[in-house]
């Protein structure tokens, strides 16, 4: 990771939303279980990654995450770790897509803070956490089952009412925490200069 | 003992001034800093190690002004934080207390030396491969006490340490506290752990209301709370 | 850091990490080629050998492999709808020794391994990533998950005791506000403990 420009509490935000995202797949955090591609709250702290942290910072929580369960700890919902889900599992491009959809959703937040109107901003969290991901996820199910393309995009349609409630919620909470917590993303905080002053203490 | 000195220092978060012009100079081994809630007193201690740079006058550390020499200063300040679950920072209990030993020069095996000591002095050695977050809430305080302690500093600052801990454990950590060789600076609201210091700050509204001996400095804490 | 691990001392656990992780690669490349179900029968049978050899149990085997199975239920009648059943049928024989292969490797390697095995491959790139800061980001994520599990369920312990269902979002703030409050601590801590660089 680009050591030198990550200052330590970059370490501390970016190791804790990995984190979160592996608490919201362990057994007894909320799960809806799905036949093909079983789905959680992780997709929900991915995109709060994104819209909390920005591109750079969010993009490496879900790639330390991504790490570590490709090293072999079962982080993925339902226990499931390994390669197997990065490679022949009908799920792998979804894993592949979050790296690029937090990385979208970050920088079309970073855009739009300070003021992160409600719909521009769902609309950039559905672009990041939904079209890009699916993007990924759709094609590389077909060609894992060996399925024709709209049969996979039929299939991931049942995920889509869960993932507009978790882009909904995400702008939600990005909203409130951003007022509460001014200057989480930086490239925001260039655009506010007078938030700067009062923050070097911490 | 180290010289800390405070010379004219103030702060403000923002807009908001939080301490105002404190002179100290400390040098007694045992000292105690007292206070009432938001009163200033965690941002006077934290900036003995840098980790608040006061907005005006400096603080110094054995002739060291801490905000040029912060990480010289680091070395020979241990600091104690009231929750410590925030200050384990590695997944098990020896790996936490070796983190404290790293890019300091050492050779694996005088990091695993003692690291060994430092978990034997605080009865953690059985638990050296559990992960940190099994431990009990007294034990995970003993466990940032040892990791600091670990690489031998000459000041160790503690923003009460006992808060979190059931009675035992707080008498516990006391007793360790009080026993170290070490100069302590500790930041408490329990009024006995400072049985025994030399010297009691008394932090009002970000001014030293009063500074001296511990019996005269809880009197005059009191009369401020009543 | 057990992780998925099954513990062994077979041929398989000790190949070096870099060098399974090659002949997986190599064995998933292949079984991708293979076009006779008879070829297949053939994969099966390697792959149930190399388990064997492994000494892998039933259970944690099925555990990995599984839920592919449950996958295969549906897919494959959606699949024989459009190419026949034999087309179906390999394409699912494929999938499970792929998967069954990629289990393999994960079963008998630790995580430790794994990650040095990671850090081996980002060697040639030491000019633009620290392995240091890596390895400290590793070792940072796994002491906060429990943290981060705890904080979540206290907060749904919270919602519980006021009796309130409440929504989603009620339940995300709190979560999220806590975790930020925390990677402020743990940072200060950091360069409390001498990381200011
Ligand atoms: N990072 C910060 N940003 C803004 N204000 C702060 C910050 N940290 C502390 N303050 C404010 O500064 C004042 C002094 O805080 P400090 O933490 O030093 O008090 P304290 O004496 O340690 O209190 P307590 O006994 O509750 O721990 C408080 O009013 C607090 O609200
Ligand atoms: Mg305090």
């Amino acid at each position: 990771m680009t050591a030198r420009t990550l200052t330590v509490r970059d370490l501390a935000q970016i190791a804790i939303f990995a984190a979160l995202i592996a608490a919201l797949g362990l057994p007894g955090a909320l799960t809806i279980g799905a036949v093909a591609v079983p789905i959680t709250f992780q997709t929900l702290g991915v995109m709060l990654a994104g819209a909390i942290l920005g591109a750079r910072k969010g993009f490496f929580a879900v790639l330390l995450f991504l790490v570590l369960t490709a090293a072999g700890l079962p982080l993925l919902s339902g226990g499931r770790g390994g390669l197997v889900w990065f490679t022949t599992s009908p799920s792998t491009g979804y894993l592949y897509g979050w790296l690029a959809g937090v990385a979208v959703i970050g920088y079309l937040t970073a855009v739009l803070l300070p003021r992160y109107p409600f719909w521009p901003a769902l609309a950039a969290t559905v672009l990041g956490g939904i079209v890009v991901v699916y993007l990924f996820g759709v094609p590389v199910t077909a060609v894992n089952l060996g399925l024709p393309l709209w049969a996979a995009l039929v299939d991931s349609a049942k995920f889509l009412p869960g993932d507009v409630a978790k882009a909904v919620v995400t702008v939600l909470v990005a909203r409130q925490v951003h007022k509460a917590y001014p200057g989480l993303i930086p490239g925001a905080l260039r655009r506010k200069p007078s938030m700067t002053a009062g923050h070097a203490g911490r | 003992m180290t010289r800390i000195t405070f010379d004219g220092v103030s702060h403000s978060y923002g807009k908001r001034s939080v301490l105002r012009d404190i002179r100290l100079d400390l040098s007694e081994h045992r000292i105690g800093v007292v206070g009432a809630n938001g009163s200033g007193k965690s941002t006077l201690v934290r900036m003995i190690n840098g980790l608040i740079t006061p907005t005006s006058g400096t603080v110094s550390v054995d002739g060291l002004n801490v905000a040029r020499n912060a990480r010289e200063v680091r070395r020979q300040v241990g600091f104690i934080f009231t929750n410590p679950d925030n200050q384990i920072v590695m997944p098990t209990v020896q790996e936490d207390v070796a983190f404290t030993l790293r890019r300091r020069g050492l050779t694996r095996e005088q990091v695993a030396e003692r690291t060994a000591a430092a978990l034997d002095r605080f009865g953690l050695t059985a638990h050296a491969d559990h992960p940190a977050h099994r431990l009990s809430g007294g034990q995970k305080q003993l466990l940032a006490l040892a990791a600091v302690l670990v690489a031998e500093p000459k000041i160790v600052v503690a923003d009460e340490p006992t808060t979190l801990l059931d009675a035992r454990n707080a008498r516990r950590i006391t007793e360790l506290l009080q026993e170290m060789s070490q100069q302590v600076i500790v930041v408490t609201h329990q009024l006995e752990l400072l049985a025994g210091f030399d010297r009691v700050v008394v932090i009002d509204e970000g001014e030293v209301a009063f500074d001296g001996s511990p019996d005269a400095a809880l009197d005059s804490y009191r009369e401020l709370l009543a | 850091m057990i992780g998925l691990y099954h513990p062994g001392s077979s041929i398989i656990h000790r190949t070096p990490t870099l060098l399974k992780l090659l002949l997986l690669s190599v064995g998933v490349t292949v079984v991708g080629l293979l076009g006779q179900p008879w070829q297949l029968l053939v994969a099966l049978g390697a792959v149930f050998v190399l388990y064997v050899v492994a000494g892998i149990p039933p259970r944690p085997a099925w555990q990995q492999i599984g839920p592919i199975l449950w996958i295969l239920i549906i897919a494959v009648p959606l699949q024989a709808l459009f190419a026949g059943w034999t087309t179906a049928g390999m394409m699912a024989g494929r999938l499970v020794v792929a998967v069954a292969l990629a289990a393999l490797f994960t079963l008998t390697t630790t995580v430790t391994a794994v990650l040095e095995g990671f850090q081996a491959l980002l060697h040639p790139f030491r000019r633009w990533i620290d392995a240091d800061r890596v390895g400290l980001l590793v070792a940072l994520t796994l002491r906060c998950i429990p943290l981060v599990a705890e904080i979540v369920a206290e907060v749904l312990e919270a919602r519980r005791a006021r009796g309130t269902q409440g929504s989603l979002l009620a339940l995300a703030v709190p979560v999220v506000v806590r975790s930020l409050y925390a990677a402020d601590a743990i940072g200060e801590a950091l360069v409390a403990r001498g990381l200011d660089d």
